[in-house]
């Protein structure tokens, strides 16, 4: 009975929420609604006895993604009104459609969800992250693999960016300020 | 015995009554502390040796105008004190507090109730904990963000650097004890070290690390970039004035509170019965110990620059956590 209160509950302020995402002008709004989203999707793990997976999507959507996305935020001025340029309307057009399918797909799920077996059921003696842990080794290994890699990369990628003058200290290295300001002096 | 819905509320109200209470008491231990270390008195003058200065600093806090800036974004500027003190105590639900115990059957109403150590008791606690503690950043941030005002978004970006950063240190220095203990629930930690010895002796890298990241996400003084008045007035808090200002004292006071705890259960024993001391006991002068240790570190030792800051997350303390957790590991495997 909890669980089902706590479902329709955290389903509906979950639409909410990302409504306010994808329709709010305010950065500030919608960095916040879809926080709190990721928030509440975590919720839903618990609700299904994925304990594990629940605070995964909580250290990492909600405590780095996120925070990323509202580092990258602080760029724009968060308390006004972002005016949104709508030049492509087909593919609104398209993308609106695709995701009415999806919709009418989901709800008709439950028709055939009695035909869906879970292949590697919980056992609930051993826990979540033990679980997770087995299928990842030995099933998923190859994928688990590949994605480390493509962190890697990704993370190499990101050093090499940002790592120009690296071994300087902006903070007493007079010399870097210098080049700035000589730079402000040629545009 | 099973824990009841009625147990389960009344643990939630006492961490709750408790944990608040004890945080504003923490404000003053922490002037007295911090006043005996540089040789003052500290505040003396409010009722005997200033006791009753928590009063008065809630009078102050609860009758000081609540002004909101005329550029602000209201609705979360007000909610954004709200998520540092939700967070902090939602982490806390997770912690083992006290042992279990039941109350008197000679208490009317609520005798024979079963109230159990942990409100939640969920197998991945400490996982739990920390992540909760990681979406605390929220309340900086938004803070910073919605108040229109530089010294806000100064230290909105320090909040999200500092957090994010030293998220990776914790989180990897208390990779090693996890994995020796074998599971992420803190009951089973304290049940490990009421047969081990405790994991602070056999792991005292980690110890160590946990205890400058929990310092580094509590926003505790060597590392209290957030809100350095010398750099940034006040950081994020910079408008916020009466008992939204107070909110964030009370989360900040909560997840010191938090990592005390924590480090109590995983590194120093628990709530195990130690020697002549009870467990409850037990537990209260661990926790009160690391709480003094915050103030001692304060007394001690001066804030380091963001540069120094960030040197010393990346650069020290990620390779010697990342080391320490292979190094384990290979001692497991052997």
């Amino acid at each position: 009975m909890y669980e089902q209160i706590a479902f329709y509950l955290f389903s509906v302020l979950t639409v909410i929420l990302f409504l306010i995402t994808v329709m709010s002008k305010n950065v500030l709004y919608a960095m916040t609604s879809l926080a709190s989203g990721m928030v509440l999707i975590s919720g839903f793990f618990f609700i299904l006895g994925a304990d594990f997976l629940g605070v995964v999507q909580l250290i990492v959507y909600v405590g780095a993604v996120m925070a990323l996305y509202s580092f990258a935020m602080m760029f724009f001025d968060a308390t006004r009104e972002v005016k949104e340029k709508n030049t492509n309307s087909a593919l609104v057009f398209i993308l609106g459609g695709m995701s009415a399918l999806v919709l009418v797909l989901m709800f008709a799920a439950p028709i055939f969800s009695e035909k869906i077996q879970a292949l590697y059921p919980m056992h609930p003696e051993a826990g979540n992250a033990q679980d997770v842990g087995i299928v990842l080794f030995t099933k998923y290994l190859i994928p688990f693999e590949v994605a480390a890699v493509m962190l890697l990369v990704a993370m190499i990628a990101g050093i090499i960016l940002a790592g120009k003058k690296m071994d300087q200290s902006f903070t007493q290295d007079m010399s870097v300020d210098e080049e700035i300001l000589t730079q402000k002096d040629v545009k | 015995m099973e824990a009841t819905t009625l147990g389960i509320v009344i643990k939630a109200i006492i961490i709750l009554a408790i944990i608040s209470a004890v945080a504003g008491f923490g404000t003053y231990l922490e002037r007295k502390v911090l006043a005996f270390m540089q040789r003052r008195l500290g505040p003396m003058h409010v009722g005997p040796y200033g006791l009753m200065q928590i009063l008065a600093d809630g009078i102050k806090l609860f009758t000081k105008e609540d002004i909101i800036p005329q550029n602000a974004n209201r609705l979360i500027f007000a909610l954004a004190p709200a998520i540092t003190a939700a967070t902090a105590f939602i982490a806390l639900s997770a912690v083992p507090v006290f042992p279990d115990f039941t109350i008197p059957s000679w208490i009317p109403l609520l005798g024979g109730t079963f109230v159990p150590s942990v409100a939640a008791d969920i197998n991945i606690g400490i996982l739990f904990v920390l992540g909760m503690m990681a979406a605390g950043l929220y309340g900086p941030l938004l803070a910073g963000m919605a108040q229109a005002n530089k010294w806000g978004i100064i230290g909105a970006a320090r909040t999200a650097i500092q957090f994010l950063s030293y998220e990776v240190v914790t989180g990897l220095s208390i990779l090693a004890p996890i994995m020796i203990v074998g599971s992420l629930s803190l009951v089973d930690f304290n049940s490990y070290s009421s047969e081990h010895a405790w994991l602070m002796f056999t792991q005292p890298v980690a110890f160590v690390l946990f205890l400058i990241g929990g310092f580094a996400e509590t926003n505790r003084t060597p590392f209290d970039l957030l809100e350095h008045e010398a750099e940034v007035v006040s950081g994020y808090a910079t408008e916020y004035s009466g008992m939204r200002w107070g909110m964030f004292f009370i989360g900040e006071y909560a997840n010191m509170i938090t990592i005390s705890v924590l480090t109590a259960v995983v590194f120093m024993g628990g709530y195990n019965d130690m020697l002549f001391l009870p467990g409850w006991l037990a537990i209260i002068l661990k926790i009160a110990f690391v709480f003094f240790l915050m103030l001692w570190v304060r007394a001690s030792w001066p804030h380091v620059r963001p540069d120094q800051l960030m040197w010393l997350c990346w650069k020290v303390l990620m390779p010697i956590a990342v080391i320490n957790v292979v190094i384990t590991g290979i001692v497991i495997m052997v």
